[in-house]
C-alpha cells in the first residue's frame, strides 16, 4: 500500500473530491498559490485554477458566511481557516449561522460545506495558535465535528465530510502532518459518526482522539508488558457521539479513561463521562478517570508546553491508577 | 437620480405590493398587541419601496438575503400571506414549519435564502450565494439588504472587501432608514452617506431616494446589469424612514418633533399613487378597491394561520442534521 504522510492525505482527499463532483470548490487563506501556510495544499490551484480553488482576504466571517451562501445555493465549498485558533473570530457564522441555518428554514435548505482547520499544541505555537476546538464546537446541534489520528484516517474521513450533506468541521493536527502512514489505493470516504476500535482489550477502555489517540496507542502497549490490557477507541468524532461503541467496550471492560487534549472545562470528555456515569454506571469496576489539560492554557515555553498537553507518561498513569485498588467483584 | 418610469403592469404591481405589505405589518402590530405573536417583531412601515423596487428589478434565479426587519422583502418577493402569517404565528404551514418566525423568513422558491436575527449576518452569505453563480458561470446576482447600523459591522466590511476582490455579482443593498436601534445614525457613523462606503471597496456607492419605488428599481437594475456583466459589487443606500419603533415595545421617544411628519408627506405609497393618478393610470376609486383587496388578503391569511396546527412535536429533533 502506498504511503503517504498526513499532509498529503489531506491533499489527496481534497483533489479526489475536487476530481469528482464539479460542485466541490476550496478556498481560504493562502491556500491556493502558496499551497497552504502548512504546505498542505500544494499543487490543487494548478490542477483545479482560480475560479475553483481560491485564495481569500483575512476575513474569517466572509470565508464561513460564503461558504454558507455557496452551499444553499448549489455547491459543496470546503473552506480552511488555517489555525483552528481563528474559529471565535468567526464564531457568529459557525453558532448562528452554520449550526442553524437548516433547522430555521424548517428543513427547506442544505447547507453540506466543509471547514478544515489545524489545531493542538506541542510545536511551539504559543497560547493563540494551540489549542483544539472539538470542545468548543461539540455545544452546537447541526454541525459535525471530526478529528482525525493518521494519514488513512484523514484521507477516509476529510473525502466523507465533503460528501456529507451537513455543516463538518475537520480538524487536522499540526503535529501529526508529517506523521506517515499507509492508505490503500482504492481508499474511499469513511461516514462520519462511528468511533474506531483501534486496539482491542479487555482490563479498560480508553477513549481519545487525534495526538490523544496515538498517545494512548503507546501507552496501551507499555501497559501490555505490566499485563494491563487496554481496549483504545478512537473517537473520531465527538460530534455526533458514537455512544453505543463507548458503551459496548465499557460493558466489557468496566473501566474507562477519557483523554482530551483541551482544558477540562465543559470539555468533551465529560460528555463520555456522563454517558458512563448514566447509561454505563452498572458497568463500572472503578470511578471514570478524565486525562486533559486542567485548567491551563498551552505556554510557548517548551517544558511548560510539555506538561500543559497530556503525555503518554500521564495516560499510563491514569490507567495504572483506575487498575489498581478496583476489582470487579 | 431621476427615476424612469415602469410600464405600468409593473407599477400596478408595485402598488398592490406595497399596500400588500403596509397592511400586513399593519396586521402584525395588532396581534402582537393582542399577544397572540411572541417574542418580538420589527416592522417595515415607511419602508415598503425597498423591498418592492428592489424586488421588481430582480429575476428568476437571483438571491436576497435580509434582515429581521424582513416581512416586506418577503412578500415582494413573493411570499404568500398565508406563509408569512403562518410562521408568524409558530404554526407548521409557515415558511419555515414554524421553527423560524418574525425574524426568518426564508422560501428558497422565490429566491428568498433568509432573514437573519443577528446584524449584518447576511451579508457574507449572499457573497456565498454570488460566488455559487460566478463559478457556475449562470446569471444570477445576489443581493443583500441590511440597515446603516449593520455596516458598523465587520461582517459587512469583510463582505464587501471580498466581494470586490473577486468581482462577485452581488448588490449590498442599505436600507438607512436613519435610526440604528434606539440611536440615530449620525452619532454612531462619522460619515454624510453610507454610500461613501463604497469608496473603500474601489466599487460604485450609489445613493436612492428609498421612498420612490421606481427609483430603487432603477438603481438595482443598474447595478444589476453591471454585477451580470462580470463587473462586480454596487453598494446602494436607500434613503428611507421606520415610521414604527424599532421593534414591538418601542414608541420612538428618541424622535425629534416633526420628523415622523416631514417623512410622512413622502410616504412611498401616496408617491408612487400620486404620480399614477397624474399619469391618468389610477383614480380614487380604484386605489380603494387595491387597498380593499389587500385587507381581504390579508385577513384570509390571518384567518388560514390562526386555524392552522403546531407543529407536532417531532418536528423539534427533525431538521438538525440531514440522515
Amino acid at each position: 500500500m502506498p504511503e503517504l504522510t498526513y499532509r498529503e492525505a489531506v491533499c489527496k482527499a481534497l483533489a479526489d473530491e475536487l476530481r469528482s463532483d464539479p460542485d466541490v470548490i476550496f478556498f481560504g487563506e493562502d491556500v491556493g498559490e502558496a499551497g497552504g501556510v502548512f504546505k498542505v495544499t500544494p499543487g490543487l490551484y494548478e490542477e483545479f485554477g482560480p475560479n475553483r480553488v481560491r485564495d481569500t482576504p483575512i476575513s474569517e466571517q466572509a470565508i464561513l458566511g460564503s461558504a454558507l451562501g455557496a452551499a444553499i445555493t448549489g455547491l459543496r465549498p470546503v473552506a480552511e481557516l488555517m489555525f483552528a485558533d481563528f474559529i471565535p473570530v468567526a464564531m457568529d457564522q459557525i453558532v448562528n449561522q452554520i449550526a442553524k441555518y437548516r433547522y430555521m428554514s424548517g428543513g427547506r435548505l442544505r447547507t453540506p460545506l466543509t471547514v478544515r482547520a489545524a489545531q493542538g499544541g506541542g510545536v511551539g505555537f504559543g497560547t493563540q495558535h494551540s489549542q483544539c476546538a472539538e470542545s468548543w464546537l461539540a455545544s452546537f446541534p447541526g454541525i459535525k465535528v471530526v478529528s482525525p489520528a493518521d494519514p488513512a484516517e484523514a484521507y477516509g474521513l476529510l473525502r466523507g465530510a465533503i460528501r456529507d450533506d451537513n455543516p463538518v468541521f475537520v480538524l487536522e493536527h499540526k503535529l501529526l502532518y508529517s506523521m506517515k502512514g499507509e492508505v490503500a489505493a482504492d481508499a474511499g470516504p469513511i461516514t462520519l459518526g462511528k468511533a474506531r476500535i483501534v486496539r482491542p482489550g479487555k482490563h479498560v477502555t480508553v477513549v481519545a482522539l487525534q495526538l490523544m489517540l496515538q498517545r494512548a496507542v503507546e501507552a496501551a502497549n507499555l501497559l501490555a508488558t505490566e499485563g494491563i490490557d487496554v481496549e483504545v477507541i478512537d473517537l473520531r468524532c465527538v460530534s455526533p457521539l458514537d455512544r453505543a461503541t463507548v458503551l459496548t467496550s465499557l460493558e466489557k471492560t468496566g473501566r474507562i479513561v477519557v483523554v482530551e487534549e483541551s482544558p477540562s472545562g465543559a470539555g468533551w470528555g465529560g460528555d463520555i463521562a456522563s454517558l458512563a456515569a448514566d447509561e454505563g454506571v452498572y458497568f463500572l469496576d472503578a470511578p471514570v478517570k478524565r486525562v486533559n489539560m486542567g485548567m491551563t492554557l498551552t505556554p510557548y515555553s517548551p517544558p511548560l508546553e510539555d506538561a500543559a498537553v497530556p503525555t503518554t507518561a500521564r495516560i499510563t498513569d491514569a490507567i495504572r491508577s483506575v487498575m489498581h485498588g478496583y476489582r470487579r467483584s | 437620480m431621476t427615476a424612469a418610469q415602469l410600464p405600468l403592469a409593473a407599477r400596478q404591481k408595485a402598488l398592490r405590493s406595497m399596500l400588500e405589505i403596509r397592511i400586513a405589518e399593519d396586521r402584525i402590530q395588532e396581534m402582537f398587541m393582542a399577544n397572540l405573536v411572541r417574542g418580538t417583531a420589527h416592522l417595515c412601515i415607511g419602508q415598503e419601496a425597498c423591498s418592492t423596487g428592489m424586488a421588481a428589478a430582480l429575476r428568476p434565479g437571483d438571491t436576497v438575503t435580509c434582515t429581521y426587519r424582513g416581512h416586506g422583502h418577503a412578500l415582494a418577493l413573493g411570499m404568500g400571506l398565508r406563509d408569512l402569517m403562518s410562521e408568524m404565528l409558530g404554526k407548521a404551514a409557515g415558511c419555515c414549519k414554524g421553527k423560524g418566525g418574525s425574524m426568518h423568513m426564508t422560501d428558497a422558491s422565490i429566491g428568498l435564502l433568509g432573514a437573519n436575527a443577528i446584524v449584518g449576518a447576511q451579508i457574507p452569505i449572499a457573497v456565498g450565494a454570488a460566488l455559487t453563480a460566478q463559478v457556475k458561470g449562470l446569471p444570477y446576482i445576489a443581493l443583500t439588504l441590511f440597515g446603516e447600523g449593520a455596516t458598523n459591522i465587520g461582517a459587512f466590511h469583510e463582505s464587501l472587501n471580498m466581494a470586490a476582490v473577486m468581482k462577485l455579482p452581488v448588490l449590498f443593498c442599505c436600507e438607512n432608514n436613519v435610526y440604528g436601534e434606539y440611536s440615530v445614525w449620525s452619532k454612531t457613523t462619522p460619515l454624510q452617506d453610507i454610500a461613501e462606503r463604497a469608496h473603500s471597496y474601489n466599487m460604485p456607492g450609489i445613493i436612492v431616494d428609498g421612498q420612490d419605488a421606481e427609483a430603487v428599481h432603477d438603481a438595482v437594475a443598474a447595478a444589476a446589469a453591471r454585477a451580470r456583466a462580470g463587473e462586480g459589487p454596487t453598494l446602494i443606500e436607500f434613503k428611507t424612514y421606520r415610521y414604527k419603533g424599532h421593534s414591538r415595545n418601542d414608541t420612538a421617544p428618541y424622535r425629534p418633533a416633526g420628523e415622523l411628519d416631514r417623512w410622512l408627506a413622502r410616504d412611498p405609497i401616496q408617491i408612487l399613487k400620486a404620480r399614477m393618478i397624474a399619469d391618468g393610470q389610477l383614480d380614487e376609486a380604484e386605489f380603494e378597491e387595491l387597498q380593499h383587496a389587500a385587507q381581504v388578503a390579508v385577513a384570509d391569511a390571518v384567518d388560514f394561520a390562526m386555524a392552522a396546527p403546531f407543529p407536532s412535536l417531532d418536528e423539534l429533533t427533525r431538521d438538525i442534521l440531514v440522515d
